[in-house]
């Protein structure tokens, strides 16, 4: 912290700056030391400020020939100790799938930014989308959890890539922060805390040698995480294995316990995890539920609309996997009425109607023109149509 | 000053109308104020053409692309065409009279700045013409003071540019 201070790397107080600029700095601030990269737009800016950001903190910045080597080299460079990361956009985060898969499966931590774009395929690369949100959750194969978050604006891009790295070496798991084109390219005022008030943890490492009393896997509680070169022994592999990390895969036992057990390891903290920003929820009749850069139209609908008389409640997903159940549940318990907000064609809120069943009426709006985000005049005109229905 | 003033800058990529709003918006928050700007353009580098949205307000920003602005600065002439109707009636046109020779219908109140010319002229490089039009800019809104410009131009531009864009700039207040 002393030296990004010193080395005048990051100035508390008001800044103005890019998205995918704050989401760097945030990952220097988290102690992020590693960052591989193959350029696509619009996550190109945090590569750019990686490079010039990590020379100067003694880390490593390297451009790999793809988005495949890219997250390799990255879950390398986590069991060699370091906090590491890589960012892309929605093509080259099909490609980083298996390998996500993989740093599961090995309990590596490691954060991958995904800034969408419009889809499928090449798409339109400077507009944002969120279609990846299903990317996100069951894009790697076989059966798996994840953490993902959700950022709305630049301090997002700032605080949520500090809190994905906390949260990787907390749980020993790959954390993706599902930003888009909208927050990484927009630049604007952000209050950059004092340092010292940051919370930042460290991944828990083994403490002393037992030659044979290895346990470094598959443990809710989260295990141990040696690192290569460090005198212990650790056998990582991606085929199913027990505690100690010794294959087994013919036993339907190990497979089970794998799955359950990393499974726990996230299940077990889901309060410590999922995160929902709310406001005006007393009262409110019906909630527009959003996340990301669309929360942004939400939250200036519930301004207007409380001018207006009507009483709307918001309420943003900042976590996105694992999916805020209890809250949502909560949430349909008390309301009549939740509108739910995406730039795509429907993810979260199939999410969300599986969590409220008959307790809420759940409506899908996306915008008008996919690839924008929610005008607040045409969220209004659906909304009074809603409250009436 | 009004609560929130909405601008949006537009021309050809390569005009730096991305750079001038990040400019603009960065002297803003200079001056104690909220920005915040947005960009769209085509995914070359040059020749397409490119927009950059500033919206400067003393409150929060929570909506952040603009819908109808306040001034609108046209640096060429499909930039003026295009843009022309996301002008509000009583807002203010920009117009870089160097490229764009057509005036688009408008009830808004037009200015007319040779900034391409004089860029040229002046400072030997079309590639000012930004700096000139955001000096125009500043002097008609009168919303940001000029120590903040220029402390925002200094912390944006490579050192050694620094100089020429100040005075194209003030140039620009000038004209």
């Amino acid at each position: 912290m002393k030296t990004l201070l010193s080395e005048k790397i990051i100035e508390s107080g008001t800044n103005f700056m890019m998205g995918n600029e704050a989401c760097a700095l945030g990952a220097i601030v988290a102690g992020c030391r590693f960052f591989a990269f193959y350029p696509i737009t619009p996550a190109n800016e945090i590569a750019l400020h990686m490079s010039t950001l990590l020379p100067k903190v003694g880390g490593i910045y390297i451009q790999m020939e793809d988005e495949i080597s890219s997250i390799a080299s990255v879950v390398g460079s986590s069991w060699a100790g370091s906090k590491a990361m890589t960012a892309t956009s929605g093509p080259g985060f099909s490609l980083m799938q298996e390998t996500i898969g993989y740093a599961v499966m090995t309990e590596t931590p490691c954060v991958i930014v995904d800034v969408q774009r419009c889809g499928p395929s090449t798409g339109t690369p400077p507009l944002p989308m969120q279609g990846d949100v299903y990317q996100a959750r069951h894009g790697s194969h076989g059966e798996y959890p994840i953490i993902a978050l959700a950022p709305s604006s630049v301090g997002d891009m700032f605080l949520l890539t500090i809190e994905a790295f906390n949260l990787a070496e907390k749980y020993r798991t790959p954390v993706i922060l599902l930003s888009d084109a909208l927050v990484g390219h927009m630049v604007e005022s952000v209050e950059i805390p004092d340092l010292s008030s940051i919370k930042i943890f460290e991944r828990k490492t083994p403490e002393k040698h037992v030659e044979d009393e290895f346990s470094f896997f598959l443990n809710e509680n989260v295990a141990p995480m040696p690192k290569f070169g460090s005198n212990y022994k650790a056998h990582v592999t991606a085929s199913t294995h027990d505690e100690r990390g010794f294959r087994n895969v013919e036993n339907p036992n190990f497979v089970d316990n794998l799955v359950r057990k990393l499974y726990l390891k996230i299940q077990r903290h889901n309060k410590d995890i999922v995160k929902v920003e709310t406001k005006n929820l007393d009262e409110a009749e019906v909630v527009l539920l959003s996340y990301g850069s669309v929360a942004r139209s939400a939250k200036h609908v519930i301004n207007q609309a409380r001018q207006e008389g009507l009483n709307i409640g918001y309420v943003r997903l900042v976590t996105l996997w694992p999916f805020p159940d209890d809250e949502i549940l909560n949430l349909a318990r008390k309301v009549d009425k939740i509108m739910v907000l995406e730039n795509n064609m429907g993810q979260v809120v199939n999410e969300v109607k599986r969590v409220v069943g008959c307790e809420a009426e759940v409506k899908f709006l996306p915008p008008r023109l996919l690839g924008t985000i929610h005008e607040p005049a045409y969220i209004m005109e659906n909304l009074r149509r809603f409250v009436n229905e | 000053m009004p609560n929130k003033v909405e601008i949006r800058i537009s021309g050809l990529g390569g005009q730096g109308v991305v750079l001038a709003g990040q400019i603009l918006g960065r002297a803003a928050v200079y001056d104690g104020k909220n920005a915040a700007q947005t960009q769209s353009y085509g995914a070359e580098a040059r020749g397409t053409t490119a927009k950059s949205e500033v919206i400067i307000s003393d409150g929060e920003i929570s909506f952040p692309a603009i819908r109808k602005c306040d001034a609108l600065i046209v640096m060429n002439q499909e930039a003026a065409e295009k843009n022309v109707k996301d002008l509000k009636e009583d807002g203010m046109l920009l117009i870089d009279s160097s490229n764009v020779k057509k005036i688009p219908k408008t009830s808004a109140k037009i200015f007319k700045i040779p900034a391409t010319e004089t860029a040229e002229i002046s400072f030997g490089q079309k590639v000012y013409a930004n700096m000139i039009m955001l000096g125009a800019l500043t002097k008609i809104i009168n919303i940001i003071s000029e120590e903040s410009m220029e402390k925002a131009i200094r912390d944006t531009v490579p050192g050694k540019s620094v100089a020429v864009n100040i005075q194209a700039y003030k140039r620009g207040k000038s004209l």
